[in-house]
């Protein structure tokens, strides 16, 4: 009996040291993974200083402004023609954000579409020299809103009115394909007075633009907008930011301009995200429909391939939008839409018909002056060469 | 009492001795991450540089683009019919031939039924239909109902492949000693890999309709043992920079992946310019992924690849 007990026991002891030491390893193991994914406070300060690094690749900081630097390439891309906008389409993008928002959200355009702008300023309530941010000397809130419109512009006209010929307004969840804003703007001149963006009808007589979906003023349009100010034939009617601009745009002689290509082409500025835009079906009742100044398409036809803007985009859908405009792409594959150069801007035709294409310096390859190989495919039938 | 305790405390250093034996020999095996050393022993297949591709010749360049056309094995489920209604509207156009594969018939569903609910038989089912109706289409790539695939990715990667060499490419995983195609990111085979496997399917010793282990296999391992019965291997699909090109998860939860990982570097590190496939997509963001990879782009960027590949007929979308 006592034999049979002292075996029970040795093998009870057997199973409790193999679990003891088991779950004691396994902490102990987990632990040190754990850490390893944790960075402890030496680390964070070299992460810190990484990104400084690499944001001063990019930009050059001055006077609380972003000038780009670095206007980003891919390897292997073809990118002329986006170089020659960026030259002579100069374009100044403003972001209303606020200093609760400066790591949650702005940060993010810092990372992304910014870094196509020719400047950039991010416009707040607090001076902030380090993001950089500019302090606008108001409070935070929606009630500020358009006095920190009103003061942005002003500033932008002020300090940067020689560096730009158009001035972008974009809040600090709105997506924009600035090259594409270039293409809309490239057929205009800033000597004009005009402004363009997502075209609401409500409460004015030529509509104003959508504050969400981002608009752009032309410089004789900034220019006709703080003259207004000082002369006090614009004053500070209303909060609703978008509202008001439209009310005083109409004032000083501005035109609400149509950026669409033709009347039945997809849209450019879009007050929602993509995915509500080419999937929901808006309900009737709701305000979309009784605002737009256009006609409303659901489905593809919404949106332009050469869209410029959407808004409520929050940080992860920011990088996504970024992927799917500037990198991710099917190899080979011919648009089905093939936008016209902008009026005075001459394109090589890309249609590889006759093989009359000559590459840019920029390609990888020399360049050859006539034969272009390339070979079409349409899905479903044997590949020719047509 | 004393003797019972000495044996418990007896037991107890056992016991803990060997736990730690145990864990010591396992500890060269983690399960946190896969060692690199793993990633050494896939085989890599690469997407063709440009300088390859203009170092054809134009017969070459277009017998190529006769041979790269790809029949679509698309498995959906009538529970869940809008995964068949996006893929049909969006993704599955630019296949040269799609099929979509059903367990079971559905009213409004159009797909072949194989009557079938077991995911290994509806799988060899679904792969000896498409070898017996391919006509002369010499490329196959099979696909789970949320997997959207971009197939003019695909043509680069296996462009300059011949389809009467055994090929089974994806994105390549380890278990043990046995590398398999990963199911949930696409599975691509070559004709002459298609033709191997259903001879191999004749032979029940080897590749058996119904596994008949204790434990039950995934279908994505039975296939690759099947494959490797015939002599066909799982390789890797990447880029030509090494990055791979069929991924497992849904495009969204990679970057929010990056933004964690690599936040001064998040779309780089994401993913690849070409990726060819992306799983767990909703309908919804399975168009939004059709408008971003066939429509939305930043004027004045173009690329002068050396194939052309056209846009479908009737289709809106794209």
């Amino acid at each position: 009996m006592k034999a049979l007990g002292s075996r029970c026991a040795f093998f009870i002891g057997f199973l409790v040291g193999t679990c003891t030491l088991y779950v004691f390893l396994h902490q102990v193991w987990f632990e040190r993974t754990f850490s390893t994914l944790q960075p402890d406070g030496l680390e964070k300060t070299a992460a810190q200083l990484h990104e400084l690094e690499e944001d001063s690749k990019n930009w050059k900081k001055e006077r609380s402004a972003l000038f780009n630097l670095n206007h980003p390439h891919h390897k292997g891309e073809d990118s002329h023609m986006a170089d020659e906008l960026y030259k002579k389409v100069r374009i100044l993008c403003w972001v209303m954000t606020g200093p609760n928002n400066l790591q949650k959200k702005a940060r993010h355009i810092k990372n992304t579409w910014s870094r196509h702008c020719n400047v950039v300023v991010f416009m707040s309530s607090v001076d902030d020299p380090d993001f950089p941010t500019v302090g606008l000397g108001t409070k935070e809130g929606r009630d500020q809103l358009y006095w920190k419109t009103i003061r942005a512009f002003h500033y932008a006209l002020e300090n940067h009115g020689d560096e730009a010929d158009w001035f972008l307004k974009a809040d600090d969840d709105t997506y924009v394909v600035v090259d594409n804003l270039r293409w809309v703007l490239a057929n205009h001149t800033p000597e004009e007075p005009i402004y363009f963006g997502r075209r609401f009808k409500p409460y004015t007589k030529q509509g104003y633009m959508s504050g969400g979906a981002g608009y752009v003023l032309s410089k004789e349009a900034l220019k006709r907008f703080v003259e207004g100010f000082k002369t006090k034939v614009c004053t500070h009617t209303t909060h609703v930011e978008d509202l008001a601009m439209g009310q005083c745009m109409e004032k000083v002689g501005v035109v609400a301009g149509d950026a669409r290509e033709t009347p039945s082409s997809g849209r450019p500025f879009h007050p929602f995200v993509p995915e509500q835009h080419l999937t929901s079906k808006f309900s009737k009742s709701f305000w979309y429909w009784s605002y737009c100044y256009y006609p409303i398409s659901e489905g593809p036809n919404c949106c332009s391939d050469l869209s410029v803007s959407f808004h409520y985009v929050d940080a992860s859908l920011m990088y996504l939008l970024e992927y799917y405009t500037y990198h991710l792409r099917a190899f080979g594959y011919r648009y089905r839409y093939q936008p016209p150069s902008p009026l005075g801007y001459k394109i090589e035709a890309w249609d590889g018909a006759d093989g009359g294409h000559s590459y840019s310096k920029e390609s990888n390859r020399p360049s050859r002056g006539g034969h272009w190989r390339g070979w079409r495919v349409r899905p479903g039938q044997t590949g020719n060469r047509k | 009492m004393l003797s019972e305790g000495s044996s418990f405390m007896k037991g107890m250093a056992l016991g803990g001795i060997f736990c730690l034996l145990l864990s010591l020999l396992g500890s060269f095996t983690p399960g946190m991450q896969s060692s690199p050393e793993d990633q050494h022993h896939h085989h890599h297949i690469k997407a063709p540089t440009n300088d390859e591709l203009q170092s054809l010749s134009e017969p070459q360049m277009v017998e190529l683009s006769q041979k790269v056309r790809v029949y679509c094995v698309i498995m959906v489920q009538p529970k869940v019919l809008v995964y068949w209604a996006t893929a049909k509207d969006t993704w599955s156009k630019h296949c040269d031939q799609a099929v979509f594969y059903s367990s079971e018939s559905a009213k409004a569903l159009e797909a072949v039924d194989l009557n079938e609910q077991d995911e290994w038989t509806k799988l060899r089912k679904a792969l000896k239909h498409a070898y017996d109706n391919s006509g002369d289409l010499r490329w196959f790539f099979v696909a789970r109902p949320t997997t959207f695939a971009i197939i003019e990715n695909l043509k680069y990667l296996i462009l300059a492949k011949d389809p009467n060499e055994p090929f089974y490419i994806g994105h390549a995983m380890k278990s043990g000693e046995l590398e398999y195609v990963e199911y949930e990111s696409g599975i691509v085979l070559s004709y002459e890999a298609l033709r191997r496997l259903v001879n191999v399917f004749k032979d029940e010793e080897k590749c058996p309709e119904r596994g008949r282990a204790l434990w039950k296999l995934s279908e994505e391992k039975q296939l690759a043992i099947c494959l490797k019965y015939t002599g066909v291997f799982a390789e890797n699909g990447e880029d030509t920079q090494g990055k791979g090109l069929f991924n497992s998860k849904s495009v969204s939860s990679l970057i929010e992946d990056g933004m964690s990982k690599n936040p001064l570097d998040v779309v780089e590190g994401c993913c690849s310019d070409l990726a060819i496939t992306f799983s767990g997509m909703s309908p919804n963001q399975m168009q939004v992924m059709m408008f971003g990879v066939y429509r939305l782009r930043p004027y004045g960027h173009n690329f002068h690849d050396s194939l052309i590949f056209f846009p479908p007929e009737g289709s809106d979308n794209d």
